[in-house]
């Protein structure tokens, strides 16, 4: 046990018990899994994944990259989790996470052979090679490592999102932190502080200082008891601000639940915060960097800053004998801590010499300090030395070495700034010559950085930063900031450091002892230089080529010297190398905290039923989704297969008499004393002189002369019409419409609205269509010279309202019946019926698109792609010679006149039961040479049991001039169907049918 | 994810919104009158202004109104929105 005998943040008189890899661990109330573990001398807590090397614990918060761990089992398993800030509870269980077969027992040391296959760029280099050596290193992969596992159950918890406005979200409640949130709540703002940790304080809880004439801690305490009661400040623990957007738009993750066990929650496990702040203050603190030496993955190398952080907050005497490895003054406060715990420490100061207060003091304290000295490499597993070697001058090593037996080696090579908000905020930073890091720069959103997240690394300095910047935001905010004074401390060491990122080690820096940058995806200098080398130069190629920051810890601890060593490489100041792009979470947040209160068994997005949609059910109708809309998709008998529905389902239609679901058409009423005109301008043909009760097809282009929906659309009256959509066309065509004529055609007297929903449209069609209608509908005469083709009447089922269509998308005689949603059913269930003599059969959508390619009717988004014109669709009757409407002028423009342009034609492959692939390339030649031209591709394609054979639709260069060629159509098995261009009309040519 | 103050309902959520490109792009009123090059330009060249852009927005989700919104490209700033046929308001760059 390493517990101190006094001392710390914990509560003693709690002890908790919770398994480690099956053995029982005892941590007291307020440790971390992290410190719990190191309280019991366990060091070793995983490998790494690639190299599998063991890890230790190196840091203290957010930045760790090696203590995760799978938390829980079965349902309630949680991946990843940071030791280093995950409280433990009774009972928890915790698992390391790259550990097969077991932490201890090495088997995968063979991996030492294996990874010298696994340079820098591994993966890039494989995927080059063929596939199946790919498949023997995957599967070695995933067995040895993988980073953590996935539950395989549905997530027995529930989470909540919330919204929230504030004057001014202050993020973390260190010293800079509770200063500007007390700066902002006295000056009446109303005010959100969140702080990712258990409880408030930030690294006050690691530090021995005094502030305000109290130890840091009992401040600590006073500042939030003082913030409690303000009824305008809403105080946030466990709550990681993870994504900050656009317009002061943030978001933030609080963990109601996870430091409880399972059977003491209550409520939702997490909730995320969305939260629109005037003003933000970022107060995110600093995280510290290591100086990177050989062998610094070693457990028992750790983070100068966890250490003291361990000693004070975790009373936990965390060695025997330690060495502090630095190259600035801040440092030395480790030393302070590990003497007054007990540990004998050496410190090796790269620099050749230091003075100052916090210097003296431990010069005072007789503790050894080696200047001019570099740690070159660890020793052991857990370390069990450190090497020491004396530089001559910067960068060059003397002669001999020093081994100095340890169990601890901390280092500090200075503090990196949590700039990663700063960055999501569109902000920019600059390097800061004096203190070696970056800095904030330029921002552009409300918004101040505060304390050491600023590159303020003193406390003296943090208390007053923040004060200024809570009253200057709630200044900001409309406030009137109070006068406050900064409290005294006693920590006012100002911060000196030298550059030194990694212990010299020769002029080959990628041979010898690794040095590790990224421990959690095992990139050391070596892996930098190689892909200098190879001539990856921006950061941001490097980052991809080594997976320097790949990690879940996106390398907080080792990014900002991996860009300094590439800069090395390159012979670059770090300034020009620059970093790479810091993007949302700055941790990870689980899906289920994302998903919110929708996780569940059904999706988000809504589904669409027509008002048929159980009568379809009850008849065996397999479903397609087309937008959010279930549509029938073919009605299978028996056990037959859909090509034999299919051929069933059009061969009744043809021959006796189907119906089909229309309603997922979009309707829309046009109604208005200029909505003729309107529609003039909409569509291309011309729709002042349709009759009322009749109807029209119509094509509508966008403004570049592109077909972008079509439909049938009817005049109701004189000044109200009635306009069909496609299915998928049918909100963006009212945005179009309603787009022109709020912004260019104002004096337009047009009112829209959509109906799609409002009616149920049964379609009966083929031959004994007309005696299936005129036996249900009461009120119409069905005869066919007084209810032609192309017209509209109105009539009545069982008394209820119907408005019957005679329009047709299959070539035959076919009515359209609609009806208040609400009867839709009924009016379908009695069409049925009537039917039921013809043997009237239920289609779907696949005997719909058979049927009306039989004819050539094209599909908009299917025969057409978004380069598609009318002329090319062989259909300029559709077009107005006499007025101007959208996209007409395009279609004179040079590229649309040319010639080459793909036309629609249609396609008999030569052997009758071949059906062509849809999406099939077109060539002249059954070649093959390399390249191909490629001429055109199939857009439709179906075996047609009506024609007796199958039938295509293409789009072809030059497709008009081309009938009676023969062309081939490529597939992906390297065969060539050859195939005869025709028109694209197969069956009824003359269109008499639907004229019947 | 943007606050959009619409002229026509006030402050909305941007899920409620949907853009719809540059602003003040009117249709020529004879299109024959114009070049394949100018009506080419009137079709696809557009501003792409690091600063200050005039757009137009559609409050799809609400009160399905077109109108235009003064924001700058890089802070995201909403400076000013306001009704079809208003005129612009005046930009500094
Ligand atoms: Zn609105």
């Amino acid at each position: 046990m390493r517990r101190l005998a006094d001392g710390g943040l914990i509560d003693r008189n709690q002890p908790v018990e919770f398994t480690f890899d099956g053995k029982t661990v005892t941590g007291y109330k307020g440790d971390t899994i992290a410190s719990a573990l190191l309280a019991n001398d366990i060091k070793l807590i995983g490998r790494s994944w690639k190299y599998h090397r063991p890890r230790g614990i190196i840091g203290d918060g957010a930045e760790e990259p090696n203590a995760l761990f799978q938390v829980e089992e079965g349902a309630y398993t949680t991946p990843n989790v940071r030791g280093t800030q995950a409280e433990i509870y009774p009972g928890m269980v915790v698992n390391s996470t790259n550990a097969w077969p077991s932490v201890k027992f090495d088997l995968l040391s063979v991996f030492g052979l294996f990874a010298r296959f696994l340079p820098a760029g591994f993966y890039y280099k494989t995927f080059m090679w063929p596939q199946k050596f790919w498949m023997f290193y995957e599967h070695m992969i995933r067995k040895a490592s993988g980073l953590g596992e996935s539950p395989r159950e549905n997530d027995p918890e529930h989470y909540e999102k919330t919204n929230a406005h504030c004057d001014v979200l202050v993020v973390g409640a260190g010293a800079t932190g509770l200063m500007a949130a007390l700066a902002a709540g006295r000056a009446g703002a109303r005010v959100i502080l969140a702080d990712e940790q258990g409880a408030f304080g930030g690294r006050l809880l690691s530090e021995a200082g005094i502030v305000d004439g109290q130890p840091a801690a009992s401040w600590v305490e006073q500042m939030v008891s003082e913030l409690q009661n303000m009824p305008e400040v809403r105080l946030l623990k466990r709550s990681t601000v993870f994504g900050y957007h656009d317009q002061n738009y943030l978001t933030i993750a609080e963990r109601i639940n996870d430091h409880q066990s399972i059977a003491e929650r209550q409520g939702p496990r997490e909730k995320v915060w969305r939260v629109r702040a005037k003003q933000v203050v970022l107060a995110t603190g600093a995280h510290e960097r290591p100086i990177l030496f050989g062998h610094n993955d070693r457990p028992g190398v750790m983070l100068a800053s966890a250490v003291s952080t361990y000693i004070n907050r975790y009373g936990i005497k965390p060695a025997n004998r330690a060495v502090l490895y630095t190259n600035n003054n801040a440092a030395y406060q480790a030393a302070l801590d590990l003497d007054a715990a007990g540990v004998a420490v050496t410190i090796v100061d790269c620099r050749s010499d230091a003075d100052s207060a916090l210097v003296n003091s431990v010069k005072q304290r007789k503790i050894q300090i080696l200047f001019n000295h570099v740690v070159a490499e660890a020793k052991g597993a857990p370390v069990s030395a450190a090497v020491v070697k004396q530089l001559v001058k910067p960068g060059v090593l003397a002669a001999g070495e020093k081994i100095i037996n340890c169990d601890l080696i901390a280092s500090s090579g200075g503090w990196n700034p949590a700039i990663h908000l700063l960055a999501q905020s569109g902000g920019k930073v600059r390097w800061d010559d004096a203190q070696h890091c970056f800095v904030p720069d330029l921002i552009v959103q409300q918004q101040r950085s505060a304390g050491a997240a600023n590159g303020s690394f003193t406390l003296a300095a943090c208390l007053a930063d923040g004060l200024q910047a809570g009253a200057a935001a709630a200044t900001a905010a409309g406030h009137t900031a109070v006068d406050l004074t900064v409290p005294a401390t006693d920590q006012t060491e100002s911060f000196v450091i030298s550059e030194l990122w990694r212990s010299p080690n020769g002029p080959k820096p990628w041979r010898g002892a690794k040095q590790f940058i990224d421990p959690q995806n095992d990139v050391s200098v070596a892996d930098i230089f190689l892909a200098a080398r190879e001539g990856f130069h921006s950061v941001e190629h490097v980052k991809r080529y080594t997976a320097m920051g790949f990690g879940t810890d996106q390398g907080k601890v080792g990014n900002i010297a991996g860009m300094a060593v590439l800069a090395e490489a390159l012979g670059q100041p770090i300034a020009s190398v620059g970093t790479t792009t810091f993007r949302p979470n700055y941790t990870p947040v689980t899906f289920g905290a994302i998903a919110g209160p929708e996780i569940g068994g059904t999706l988000f997005d809504p589904v669409r039923k027509t008002a048929m949609h159980g009568w379809h059910e009850e008849h065996g109708a397999l479903f397609e989704n087309v937008g959010q809309w279930h549509r029938p998709w073919y009605y299978p008998q028996g056990d037959e297969s859909m090509d034999e529905a299919v051929n069933r389902e059009c061969l009744a239609t043809r021959n006796s008499v189907g119906m089909m679901d229309a309603s997922t058409l979009g309707k829309i009423e046009i109604v208005g004393p200029d909505a003729a005109e309107f529609l003039n301008r909409i569509y291309t043909n011309a729709w002042t002189k349709l009759g009322i009760d009749c109807a029209r097809y119509g094509f509508m282009l966008g403004e570049d002369g592109m077909v972008m929906d079509d439909g049938v659309t009817i005049r109701l009256d004189e000044n109200r019409f009635f306009m069909h959509t496609t299915t998928g066309g049918a909100a963006p065509v009212l945005n179009w419409m309603e787009r022109w004529l709020q912004t260019e055609w104002p004096e337009l007297e047009v009112y829209m609205t959509s109906v799609t929903d409002h009616w149920a449209t049964t379609a009966v069609v083929g031959p004994n269509s007309r005696k299936v209608v005129s036996a249900v509908v009461e009120g119409i005469d069905f005869d066919k010279d007084a209810f032609p083709f192309m017209t509209s009447r109105k009539g009545t089922i069982e008394g209820v309202p119907v408005r019957v269509n005679r329009i047709s998308f299959s070539g035959e005689l076919a009515y359209e019946v609609n009806v208040s949603a609400h009867s839709g059913r009924m009016v379908w269930e009695r069409l049925y019926a009537a039917g039921e003599p013809y043997n009237i059969t239920p289609y779907g959508t696949e005997s719909m698109h058979v049927l009306r390619a039989e004819k050539g009717f094209v599909i908009v988004g299917q025969d057409t792609d978004g380069s598609v014109t009318p002329v090319d669709l062989g259909m300029n009757w559709i077009m107005s010679k006499t007025k101007d409407y959208l996209g007409r002028r395009s279609l004179e423009r040079v590229d649309c006149t040319r010639e080459g342009r793909k036309q629609l034609v249609g396609l008999l492959s030569s052997d009758p039961q071949v059906v062509l692939p849809e999406g099939g390339q077109i060539v002249n030649q059954a070649s093959d040479q390399i390249p191909l031209p490629m001429h055109g591709h199939v857009t439709s394609s179906y075996y047609s049991a009506c024609v007796g054979r199958s039938i295509a639709m293409a789009l072809v260069k030059d497709g008009f001039q081309r009938q009676g060629e023969t062309i081939y159509v490529a597939t992906a098995d390297g065969a060539m169907l050859p195939a005869e261009i025709t028109k694209p009309v197969f069956y009824d040519p003359e269109g008499e049918r639907q004229h019947g | 994810m943007f606050l959009i103050p619409c002229p026509y309902c006030g402050e909305r959520d941007e899920s409620e919104f949907s853009c719809a490109g540059e602003a003040h792009i009117d249709r020529p009123l004879d299109p024959d009158a114009l070049t394949d090059e100018q009506w080419g330009d009137y079709l696809f060249h557009r501003k792409n202004p690091k600063g200050w852009h005039q757009e137009q927005w559609h409050h799809t989700a609400g009160c399905r109104r077109y109108f235009n919104m003064l924001r700058h490209t890089v802070s995201y700033e909403i400076k000013a929105v306001y009704k079809i046929g208003e005129p612009a308001p005046e930009i500094e760059q």
